[in-house]
């Protein structure tokens, strides 16, 4: 590392760029997911395309200091080629030593790594595993490291603010951002004004922080030798109201829109777990809404209390992540038996078992499309970004309810977690919802009769006169609904149920895909790897690369189109975060197309260079 | 939701809350006894057939929807009451039933069951305990007695049964009625009572099976010795009981003691009269705790407590918020807090908040 002062002649002045990766990493405790946040509000309020990857440790509290126990909140922002969080960091914040440890081999050359030096003690290089101090020992070297004394001037801006230690302590993460709104010359009001409405009651907080933030903003400006200061302009947009959201605030959303324009009541029983839980705590908020929320006594309770509302007329959605998701399994073949609407929502995590519970992986899409006792077809969604997963909720449940079938949603903690700016949507731009709900007697009725187009059966809820009938898990008559073991019959309704929710593709839009013309790669992706894979490929045809990229929100059953897609590329290239999942899928479903894999399992979403080596690679073939 | 009164001509025969599906239980099964008394109950209560939803498990009892004219769901084993919690809570308006065996409802179903109880759901959950399972013939159930040889248990159990009522006086139930499957008038009586409290009412139906488990109850139920090995609870009146009517339970320091009238001094004043709604569990606990051969089994309504009901507060919360709520409209949900305008023909955004 050289001292700064040598370096300031080359990198003074303003460089203007067109996205940039910054990362804030700490110890869980030095409220590094605040700072990004903040951050984040404030970029995607003066307009720049955003993408965000929080990366939570699994242990609330590991031992501080040490690797286990960083927090991170990656955030990508800029004007145009924001596709997902960013491969590497351009700016890297870390608090402390392990901060720094957990980072270094992702760093991208002559990266801007700000430090707080006060906390690069012994002892803390000790709990992070350094042997000598990184920012003496070279390691460092061809990074511009901006070491400031954050701890320290922190408790100097503050120090008449009336707050103990421990609060003063905390100020730290602001006196970083502070720094970094400099960097990027990016205003600081937006931020001010989350403190003062958030500790109106407590205003010496609100102001330690206030005083932490500018501090770290002044201290960048007045220092005579900064690495670089960046600017980015806003992004090329369609006009609108935007808003920064999250995937998990997405589809909640989406649902409550979705139970809504379907004239209906939303229920959701839910059991709390990494990370669908913020599902169900922003739902919960929202009972001025109809929204009826169960945090049931398990995953299982979660389910049944849904499927019961949805027997007795509700909206009904059951959210988890893969643990949750094994136990729903017997309960969704009820569903699946009644035919009656349900979503369930799956964000996926790493796994089996308890797995990589604050990461994220793509590994149950098969059991989304396969793993249940008997024949038991549902249909199968992804959402491939954080904002798309309002319109993903609000399409799921126009199919259940109108298909009369329960539907799986595949989110994943990448797409959960992140975040972007979504153009909000007004009701009235939604599709319609129209549940085949039966309120009048009708002599033609049976309980299993069905619509000629959809096969959905009719919805006829409890307290509906004169239209009394019993449903159940037993098979059922094709035409009077009542219980049957007949061989025949059970083969024909076996068949009904996988009709109908094969005909779900009626109804559902055209597969699209990127690079008209190319013949050469197709690449495929499904779910939240969307922002980088179709990074990867734009980067590829800018470059004049013969490839284009499709990416699936509908997995089960697949666009109509899908194989005429395939069938124009002389390689098909399946990406996902899992062994082969996808690819097995469609080799199943669509075995006249050969199909490679490039694979990632390692709890991480994909990134943009590993994508680009594998394509040139394949291309160079 | 219970405004029932007994109305002056009732809408329905008993018989005629009856589906046209032909009942396929054993011959002698007691089942057949708790769906006379569930349609003698209805027709009491003057129930409309629409208004009501019988939710099941699996198990021979859990075939019951089937068998009735009203809206019915036979679910999965053990999941029953989950699934009533999310009826109720889409249709307060609905009555439901759960039916379930004792190993749907203990066993497999177990926390569902407590967490029901707990929660306090308007609703009614009859339990037909025949301390076995029935439906895959003949294993032994989380009440079966201790020591019974079963086909799983071939040298006789080595487990001790849950008693339901102490279970459900555990997870602070408010309603627990115990009745036998031989009586149709007392079963009756109880579930119009059931249906008429507010809150979850559990009712044990000690239930025979005729097949794998015949006569485990005989010693309570049969002619010869009922009068002596019940003892029928009514609120408010004295606990007596036994074929001369000379029998009577009182307390003695912490425990109960099974006492004759006109020896030893003892009247009916000595005895302990039932309060079925005092706020205390722990006379309920004792009354349900009674074994043969020192004590008889209480039956009727053991405990019935008003108490907060789930499903009625969280539409009272829903209320409240609705009232207070500063959003008019999704739309303006959508539209709170921190948002951003990009204006037509520019690509600066504007304005911000
Ligand atoms: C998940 C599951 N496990 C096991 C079974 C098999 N099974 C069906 S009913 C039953 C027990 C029935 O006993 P109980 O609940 O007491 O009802 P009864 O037949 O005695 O009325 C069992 C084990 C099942 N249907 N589903
Ligand atoms: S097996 Fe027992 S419980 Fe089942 S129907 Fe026959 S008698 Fe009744
Ligand atoms: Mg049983």
């Amino acid at each position: 590392m050289k001292p700064l002062e040598e370096m300031s002649g080359t990198m003074n002045g303003k460089e203007a760029m067109e996205s940039v990766v910054i990362k804030f990493a700490g110890d869980s405790g030095d409220g590094m997911q605040l700072a990004g946040t903040l951050f984040t509000d404030t970029v995607a309020v003066h307009g720049k395309e955003i993408a965000t990857f929080p990366d939570f440790p699994s242990e609330i509290r590991a031992p501080q200091g040490t690797v286990a126990g960083v927090s991170g909140f990656q955030v990508h922002f800029g004007s145009s080629g924001v596709h997902g969080p960013g491969d590497a960091p351009d700016v890297l914040v870390a608090m402390n030593p392990a901060a720094l440890k957990s980072n270094l081999k992702d760093l991208r050359p002559a990266c801007t790594i700000v430090v707080d030096r006060d906390s690069f003690g012994k002892r803390d290089l000790d709990k992070a595993g350094f042997a000598t101090d990184p920012l003496e020992d070279g390691t460092l070297d061809g990074h511009q490291v901006l070491a400031a004394p954050i701890t320290s001037m922190t408790k100097a801006a503050i120090a008449d603010a009336g707050l103990d230690n421990k609060t003063a302590d905390r100020c730290k993460n602001m006196f970083a951002l502070g720094m970094v709104y400099r960097l990027f010359d990016q205003p600081m009001d937006q931020t001010i004004g989350f403190f003062q409405h958030k500790f109106k009651k407590s205003p010496s907080i609100a102001e330690a922080n206030i005083r932490a933030l500018k501090a770290g903003h002044n201290y960048v400006l007045t220092m005579e030798a900064v690495p670089a200061t960046y600017t980015v302009q806003p992004a090329a947009r369609t006009p609108g109201t935007y808003r920064n959201i999250t995937g998990n605030q997405a589809l909640a959303w989406g649902l409550m829109a979705g139970a809504k324009k379907a004239g209906k009541d939303l229920f959701l029983g839910s059991y709390p777990i990494t990370p669908a839980t913020d599902i169900m705590q922003e739902l919960a908020k929202h009972k001025w809404a109809g929204v009826k929320v169960l945090q049931a006594e398990d995953e299982i309770a979660g389910i049944c209390s849904a499927i019961g509302a949805s027997f007795a007329g509700d909206v009904a959605v059951t959210t988890t992540s893969g643990p949750g998701m094994a136990l729903k399994t017997e309960a969704i073949g009820l569903a699946v038996m009644t035919e009656l609407p349900l979503v369930i929502v799956n964000v996926q995590r790493g796994g089996p078992s308890t797995g990589l519970p604050t990461k994220t992986e793509q590994s149950d899409l098969l059991q989304a499309v396969w793993g249940r006792n008997g024949e038991s077809p549902v249909v199968v969604l992804a959402a491939s970004t954080p904002a798309a997963c309002f319109d993903r909720a609000v399409e799921a449940i126009k199919i259940a309810t109108e298909h009369m079938t329960p539907v799986i949603l595949l989110s994943e903690s990448y797409v959960a977690n992140g975040a972007e700016p979504w153009k909000v949507k007004a009701l009235d731009e939604l599709p319609a919802i129209h549940p085949p709900v039966l309120t009048q007697p009708d002599p033609a009725w049976t309980p299993y009769g069905r619509d000629p187009a959809t096969l959905a059966r009719k919805w006829v809820v409890p307290g509906t006169p004169a239209l009394q009938h019993r449903i159940g898990g037993l098979e059922k008559d094709e035409c009077t609904g009542c219980v049957s073991h007949d061989p025949q019959n059970h083969e024909a309704m076996v068949a009904l149920r996988r009709q109908k929710v094969e005909r779900v593709a009626d109804f559902i839009p055209e597969q699209k895909f990127r690079g008209k013309g190319a013949k050469k790669l197709l690449v495929v992706g499904w779910g939240g790897q969307f922002g980088t894979l179709f990074g990867a490929v734009t980067e590829l045809r800018s470059e004049g690369k013969d490839i284009a990229v499709t990416h699936f929100n509908h997995i089960h059953p697949l666009p109509r189109n899908t194989a005429s897609i395939f069938a124009q590329f002389e390689q098909i290239v399946v990406c996902e975060l899992n062994s082969g999942q996808f690819a097995n899928y469609l080799r199943a479903v669509l075995p006249q197309f050969t199909y490679l894999q490039y694979n990632k399992v390692k709890g991480r979403p994909f990134k943009v260079s590993e994508l680009k080596e594998k394509f040139n690679e394949l291309l160079a073939q | 939701m219970s405004t029932i009164g007994t109305p002056a001509q009732p809408l329905f025969k008993p018989k005629e809350y009856a589906s046209s599906q032909e009942v396929k239980w054993c011959p002698g099964c007691g089942d057949y006894a708790v769906m006379n008394a569930v349609q003698r109950a209805f027709s009491e209560l003057g129930l409309k057939k629409e208004e009501v939803a019988i939710i099941s498990g699996i198990g021979c009892s859990s075939r019951f929807p089937y068998y009735m004219d009203t809206y019915g769901f036979h679910t999965i084993h053990g999941r029953p009451a989950a699934v009533a919690t999310g009826v109720k809570l889409a249709n307060r308006d609905l009555r439901v039933w759960v039916m379930a065996g004792d190993g749907d409802s203990l066993a497999i179903g177990g926390n569902h069951f407590i967490h029901a109880v707990r929660r306090n759901v308007d609703m009614n959950f009859i339990l037909f305990n025949n301390q076995i399972y029935g439906l895959t013939k003949g294993q032994y159930s989380p009440t079966t007695e201790r020591g019974t040889v079963t086909k799983s248990s071939p040298f006789g159990t080595v487990e001790n049964p849950f008693s339901v009522g102490e279970l459900v006086l555990g997870a602070q139930g408010r309603f627990f009625a115990r009745v036998p499957d031989t009586d149709v008038k007392l079963m009756a009586k109880v579930m119009v009572e059931a249906e008429k409290h507010q809150g979850l009412s559990v009712v044990e139906v000690l239930q025979n099976c005729v097949i794998f488990n015949d006569e485990v109850f005989d010693a309570i139920t049969s002619k010869e010795t009922r009068a002596d090995n019940q003892l029928i609870l009514e609120h408010g009146k004295p606990m007596r009981f036994g074929a001369n009517n000379d029998k009577g339970i009182r307390l003695r320091g912490l425990e109960l003691e099974v006492v004759t009238l006109g020896q030893n001094g003892i009247t009916e004043a000595d005895l302990l009269v039932h309060d079925a709604t005092c706020a205390s569990n722990v006379l309920h606990h004792l009354l349900a705790q009674m074994r043969l051969p020192d004590f008889p089994i209480a039956m009727g309504v053991i405990r019935s407590t008003a108490g907060p009901v789930f499903d009625a507060d969280l539409a009272a919360q829903m209320k409240a918020e609705q009232e207070r709520s500063k959003y008019a409209s999704l739309d303006a949900l959508f539209l709170s807090g921190n948002t951003f305008t990009i204006q037509p023909g520019t690509d600066k955004p504007d304005g911000t908040t």
